[in-house]
């Protein structure tokens, strides 16, 4: 008799510093094709992410963490109306939707691309944050990596966090 | 060209928007554009009418993508309605149980136009 499983358990697969290299492919992938624009990676201003919406979408499975999408609201509208016509820059709630979408397709991009991810890791439905005071903690050991795209001379940041 | 009605299910009414709009970009003629955003709402939307095409999201709540495929393949006039299905998945497995279980198709997000154009035309044949 042999027996059959449907799904194989999940191997953790551990942080890897390339992944920023991986990371930056899944984003600017993901904003060419949604939004048509070609970013390009540049320095994070003060080291930190910033701006008043942030989208995250969390990651379970081989993976665990969370990968987060932070800008400005004013570049969240632009964003969104590349992404769905001028009713998504004057919708509060379409800006937030279309940012959390992106956030959602860049980790779906991301796991694609990492060996052993795309049948092991799932993926949370999207969160938006709505301002900027506020400080993520992420329970120790954890790993992270930050990229910072350049975009009509603001930054929309991008960020994967992972537990080790 | 035909002008077509289609059915976009996805939980996500910012995608269900993508979707519309990726398919008007990508040339075709929509007369008609239903949504639903689980797939038992997207049964009941096609228990009302001639489609000529569903495009589905896999990850839902209450009803997902593969559970509505074999729930519509048991529906006798839903039979010939060619399905694409759309995910942000990056899983192979998935995606061959959605083709498995009776999509026509499948779109990987993040697409283009182009993409969808190249995806969904073969899948309409007598209807353009």
């Amino acid at each position: 008799m042999t027996l059959a499983t449907k799904t194989s358990s999940p191997t953790a697969v551990r942080f890897d510093p390339y992944w920023k290299s991986i990371m930056e492919c899944a984003a600017v992938e993901v904003f060419e094709l949604m939004a048509g624009l070609r970013l390009e990676l540049v320095a994070t201003p003060g080291g930190e992410a910033q701006g008043e919406q942030t989208a995250m979408v969390g990651m379970a499975g081989a993976l665990r963490g969370m990968i987060t999408v932070r800008c400005s609201r004013s570049a969240a509208g632009k964003l969104a109306s590349l992404m769905l016509g001028q009713d998504g820059a004057t919708n509060p709630a379409m800006t937030r939707d279309a940012l959390g979408e992106i956030c959602n397709m860049i980790a779906g991009n991301f796991k694609a691309k990492v060996s052993n991810l795309a049948d092991h890791c799932m993926l949370s439905v999207p969160t938006v944050i709505t301002g900027e005071d506020y400080a993520m903690d992420t329970a120790s050991p954890h790993d992270s990596v930050t990229l910072a795209l350049a975009y009509e001379g603001e930054c929309i940041c991008v960020s994967l966090i992972t537990h080790s | 060209m035909k002008k077509l009605k289609v059915l976009i299910v996805d939980d996500s009414s910012v995608m269900r928007k993508i979707v519309e709009r990726a398919l008007r970009q990508a040339g075709l003629e929509l007369t008609e554009v239903l949504e639903a955003s689980n797939g038992a709402e997207a049964l009941v939307q096609v228990q009302k009418g001639s489609l000529d095409m569903i495009l589905s999201d896999i990850n839902m709540p209450v009803m997902d993508g593969l559970e509505f495929l074999k729930n519509l393949s048991t529906i006798e006039s839903a039979r010939n309605i060619p399905v694409v299905m759309i995910t942000t998945e990056g899983s192979e497995a998935r995606v061959v149980e959605a083709l498995s279980a009776g999509a026509k198709g499948y779109l990987r997000k993040p697409f283009t136009p182009e993409q969808v154009k190249e995806r969904v035309t073969p899948l309409l044949g007598g209807s353009l």
